[in-house]
């Protein structure tokens, strides 16, 4: 293999794995070191830099940077990574007055459809740098589906109108209520670019299975029915309930009808349990507010008596996988299970929906109804027109589309000032050393053995009884420095200089995790087959020295590497260096927050 | 500086015929020097013992003093272990082994320890041939004293603080094989494919096996003039490769013909060394006290193994000492009353 570029900075952000799994690229490690120096409003600035919704997202974020984790690769389970983010939230100071201002007008005008979170965000990178912003949305406030879908006993208001309110303070400009009917008149006023954050708002429905329309005035179609929650349009629901779909909406769906008066709220689900969309935990949390999920049922048909809806059949299936990766759902053969219910909640998926978009102004789409873009610059075929969000390539979640505001931000600054929109600024990175003394490193280099802490809950009873009650209370300053412990620092990076080595082996030897290897060098496949252990998971790199005295190579697998720093204690002629990698995604305002 | 390991391991890591991953016959941290040959030497008998599937609670370390007697800290941390007097390890290594043969013992000396202070006892060890595997971590200065030339530093080599050894070497290796050692090694902290199968072949030899390891200190003796450097080591090294497959293990592993020679120990084990093309006799002490003395000449280090007689008397075979662990035997047996005395005396009269 060729020497390893460690000069790409792409290299060492692979391996601070939280943060590349990150759509945004949040400096995770970064700011869980801040949170264990009690530092929480700085982790808090860091946080809102790179995603906007700190406290939002501390509560609801999907979490991609967890599963990633390298921690859940040495143990069971990762670090706490979201809820350490709450924690910043809860505990910082008030924080406004750090926050930036909208800079001196620059004479540019952007419009803005839809208030979600895309939008929002768009609106936080632009407002610094002068521009106007208008924001257009049919609801009368900001927020998006963090508003009116997801609902408050998971995400309070009061934590969402703070963060929402850090943007709309910057100077701009709210149409609420305002349903744009077409883009086209937008298009006809004089705004220089226009950004479409609309979402994806319609939920899909069952509109041919026997008995749908009969029994529709208990058929409801789940995002619709909790934003009428969220905006208190509907405050009960009958004694049994079924909620069809296997994703996070069914999971909001089933949480609150227990909340609303469902006694017997069913979540019942067309494939196995394992193959759910909803996150691992948000199904735990329904289990255990007493919800049962039944997996491998088939919607067959609403039983109407009396005209009124008062049972659903499904039809039993088992999963049946084949070679080429398809799934088939097989029906069982056997009779068809009745289940008695009073309401139905269909939430089995959201589309795209752009009524409003004309045909024939230059917007594109494709045979799915997605806009057509570039991947890049989120620019669509109406060089004016950006999209984001889950406008842009379907549903996703709030990380997801706060990265594509940045993005997107970025283009329709280099577009309104006539730049080349291909020619995006590179990230801002900086690797510094942590040596102190000999063995002395200015991170916490010591790995903890603690296993992951838990969230502690109020008691069901209350929560089941208070829709708007907060489920989860948040770790306490303790339990949060004992998660925080846990991080392994994946930022503080081995960086190898080959001439200094003079192959003692001692940093082989030490090293707990067996990552570090002298051999010669070879083809990839082969190279990672003969290692101490062999490097298996291809998702992680390999770094190949430069040819050493002994005409080996040092190969050291990413995969398993603790951040210890034993390997650079361990050197006698400091071949080895511990540095502090720090990698920021360029946006469209430099310097938003003081640097931490 | 960290003073703790972390816990966590390759999940990976493979497992031997007990089920014990590497970690297992891991010991503490290490204090010495970062990158001290002897920590090399550890890791090499953790590898080996790992290997070879030996037990670690049938394993005793023994040492004396220096930096590398330090050594039985960090490796086997749950093997039986005793530090000795200065010099002294061989008297304590001589009565572990009468007292109790079902044990594996590994000695660890240094130069100093050894060469020095220890050399009246050392040569009465191998005269004896105690069942051992006696590791000397050569590294030609006393490391723990702050690097003062040992009897092992070659003529001519410079100390760290500008003085030249005006004396010539001890070279151990060919003194263990004048003093008739059945099993006699040399090998390099840096060339851990040469050291583990040497060291795991020393295990299984049934008597003294003596290994003479090059082991730079980094810190008093690893500068330009030293003739014990990592650098300089590795510049006249001669090394001749072997494989160690145990008794248990079928050879799977084919050799080009005239590439390797087989020698077989008391248990079965093989040991293959390959290069023959030095028509290397491993089973003619003469000739391999030749061959170092030649390579000396030349300035070239010769490491593998040295010399094999796999068949030799050790000293509790050759006074026919009890075949059970002294503690295993029972009241009736330390203590076989008057009839067995009276029957003795008898014989006596
Ligand atoms: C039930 C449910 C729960 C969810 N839970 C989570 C979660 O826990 N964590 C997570 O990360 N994600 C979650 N999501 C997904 C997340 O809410 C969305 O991915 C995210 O909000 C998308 O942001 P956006 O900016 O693209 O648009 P949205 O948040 O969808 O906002 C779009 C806004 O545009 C407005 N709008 C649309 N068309 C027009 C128009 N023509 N004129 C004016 N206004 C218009 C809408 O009123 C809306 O306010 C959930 C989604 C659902 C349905
Ligand atoms: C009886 C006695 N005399 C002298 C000493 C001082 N002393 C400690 S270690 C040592 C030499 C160690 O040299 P070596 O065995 O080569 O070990 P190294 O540190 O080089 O590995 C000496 C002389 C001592 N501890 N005890
Ligand atoms: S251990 Fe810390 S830095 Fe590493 S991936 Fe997990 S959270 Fe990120
Ligand atoms: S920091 Fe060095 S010693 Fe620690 S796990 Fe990574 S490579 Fe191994
Ligand atoms: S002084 Fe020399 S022998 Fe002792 S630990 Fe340091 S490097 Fe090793
Ligand atoms: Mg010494």
């Amino acid at each position: 293999m060729d020497p390893t570029d460690t000069a790409d900075p792409e290299y060492f952000h692979k391996v601070v794995d939280c943060q590349f799994a990150c759509p945004a690229h949040t400096p995770v490690p970064h700011y869980i070191r801040l949170i264990a120096q009690q530092k929480y409003t700085d982790a808090y600035l860091v946080n809102w830099e790179s995603n906007v919704f700190p406290g939002v997202l501390g509560r609801t974020c999907d979490r991609p940077c967890e599963p990633a984790c390298r921690r859940g690769r040495v143990e069971e389970e990762p670090v706490a990574i979201c809820r350490l983010k709450r924690v910043a939230a809860d505990f910082k100071d008030d924080v406004a007055e750090q926050l930036p201002k909208a800079g001196k007008a620059n004479g540019k005008k952007i419009a803005l459809i839809g208030g979600g979170p895309a939008s929002l965000t768009v609106a936080r990178d632009l407002a610094p740098l002068g521009y106007a912003l208008h924001l257009y949305d049919a609801e009368a406030k900001a927020g998006g589906f963090m508003r009116s879908q997801i609902p408050a006993f998971r995400l309070p208001e009061t934590v969402l109108d703070e963060e929402v309110g850090y943007v709309m303070d910057m100077g701009v400009t709210a149409h609420f209520n305002t349903y744009v009917d077409s883009l086209a008149d937008i298009l006809a006023k004089d705004y220089d670019a226009i950004f479409v954050g609309s979402g994806a708002p319609r939920g899909r429905d069952l509109p041919s299975l026997p008995g749908r329309q009969e029994a529709d005035a208990n058929i409801h179609i789940g995002i619709d029915w909790l934003s009428s929650v969220a905006f208190n349009h509907v405050d009960k629901i009958g004694k049994k309930v079924i909620v069809l779909g296997g994703g996070n909406t069914a999971m909001d769906c089933c949480r609150t009808s227990r909340r609303l008066g469902g006694d017997e709220v069913k979540v019942i689900v067309r494939s196995p349990y394992a193959d759910m969309k909803a996150s691992p935990w948000e199904k735990e949390d329904a289990i255990h507010e007493g919800i049962p999920i039944i997996d491998n049922h088939v919607p067959m048909e609403f039983v109407v008596e009396d005209g009124k809806l008062v049972a659903m059949l499904f039809d039993q299936v088992e999963a049946v996988y084949h070679e080429d990766g398809r799934r088939e759902l097989k029906s069982t053969g056997e009779e068809p299970i009745r289940v008695d219910c009073d309401d139905v909640l269909i939430a089995i998926g959201q589309e795209n929906a752009f009524p409003w978009i004309e045909t024939d102004i230059g917007i594109d789409f494709s045979r799915w109804g997605l806009p057509i873009l570039d991947p890049e610059s989120l620019q669509s075929t109406l060089p004016r027109v950006f999209f984001g969000g889950d406008a842009a390539f379907g549903p996703e979640n709030i990380i997801t589309a706060v990265a594509h505001g940045h993005r997107a931000a970025v283009s329709i600054d280099l577009f309104c000032r006539g730049e080349d929109l291909s020619q995006r600024p590179a990230p801002f990175v900086n690797l510094m050393s942590q040596k102190m003394g000999i063995h002395e490193w200015s991170y916490d280099s010591e790995t903890t053995d603690d296993a992951r802490k838990i969230v502690p809950l109020v008691d069901l009873k209350e929560a089941l009884n208070d829709r708007v009650l907060e489920v989860e209370l948040g770790f306490d300053p303790q339990t949060a420095f004992v998660e925080a412990e846990r991080c392994l620092n994946c930022d503080a990076q081995t960086v190898f200089e080959a001439g200094n080595c003079i192959e003692c082996d001692a940093c082989a030897d030490i090293c707990p995790t067996s990552c570090i290897n002298f051999t010669q060098n070879g083809p990839e496949d082969e190279l990672r087959s003969r290692l101490a252990v062999p490097a298996e998971n291809l998702d992680q790199d390999i770094y190949v020295s430069q040819t050493l005295q002994t005409g080996r190579v040092l190969v050291k697998d990413e995969d398993m590497c603790l951040h210890c720093g034993l390997c650079a204690e361990r050197c006698p002629t400091a071949a080895w260096d511990m540095q502090m990698f720090f990698y920021n995604v360029a946006k469209a305002s430099p310097n938003l927050v003081r640097a931490t | 500086m960290s003073y703790l390991k972390p816990k966590f391991r390759h999940p990976n890591l493979p497992t031997n015929a007990l089920g014990y991953t590497v970690a297992d016959y891991e010991g503490s941290i290490s204090t010495l020097c970062a990158g001290c040959g002897h920590d090399s030497i550890s890791s090499a008998i953790i590898n080996a013992c790992f290997q070879s599937s030996l037990e670690p609670h049938k394993i005793a370390k023994l040492s004396g003093i220096g930096c590398s007697s330090k050594m039985p800290t960090y490796f086997l941390g749950k093997s039986h272990g005793f530090n000795s007097v200065h010099g002294r390890m061989p008297s304590v290594a001589t009565g572990a082994s009468l007292a109790n043969r079902g044990l594996t013992y590994i000695g660890i000396s240094g130069d100093g320890d050894t060469a020095s202070i220890g050399m009246g006892q050392f040569v009465h060890l191998i005269r004896r041939n105690v069942n051992m595997t006696y590791i000397v971590a050569n590294n030609g200065c006393y490391g723990l004293t702050k690097g003062q030339d040992s009897a092992t530093a070659d003529l001519g080599s410079v100390s760290k603080y500008g003085a030249v050894n005006p004396f010539d070497g001890i070279d151990l290796a060919s003194l263990a094989m004048l003093q008739g050692a059945g099993f006699v090694g040399r090998s390099f902290s840096g060339d851990k494919e040469q050291l583990e199968p040497l060291i795991r072949a020393a295990m299984s030899h049934q008597g003294f096996a003596f290994i003479d390891v090059v082991s730079p200190c980094v810190t008093f003796n690893n500068h330009q003039g030293s003739t014990k450097s990592y650098a300089e080591t590795r510049e006249n090294l001669d090394a001749m490769p072997l494989d160690f497959v145990p008794m248990r293990e079928e050879i799977t592993t084919q050799y080009d013909p005239g590439t390797t020679q087989g020698v077989t120990l008391h248990d079965g084990s093989v040991i293959h060394l390959h290069k023959a093309s030095h028509e290397y006799r491993t089973n003619d002490r003469t000739a391999a006290l030749n061959a170092v003395q030649m390579a000396t000449q030349e300035g070239r280090i010769l490491t593998g193994l040295l010399f094999l007689d796999p068949n030799s008397q050790n000293l509790n075979q050759n006074l026919n000492i009890a075949s059970k662990p002294l503690n295993e035997l029972g009241k009736n047996e330390l203590c076989p009353g008057s009839r067995v005395l009276n029957s003795i005396n008898e014989g006596l009269r």
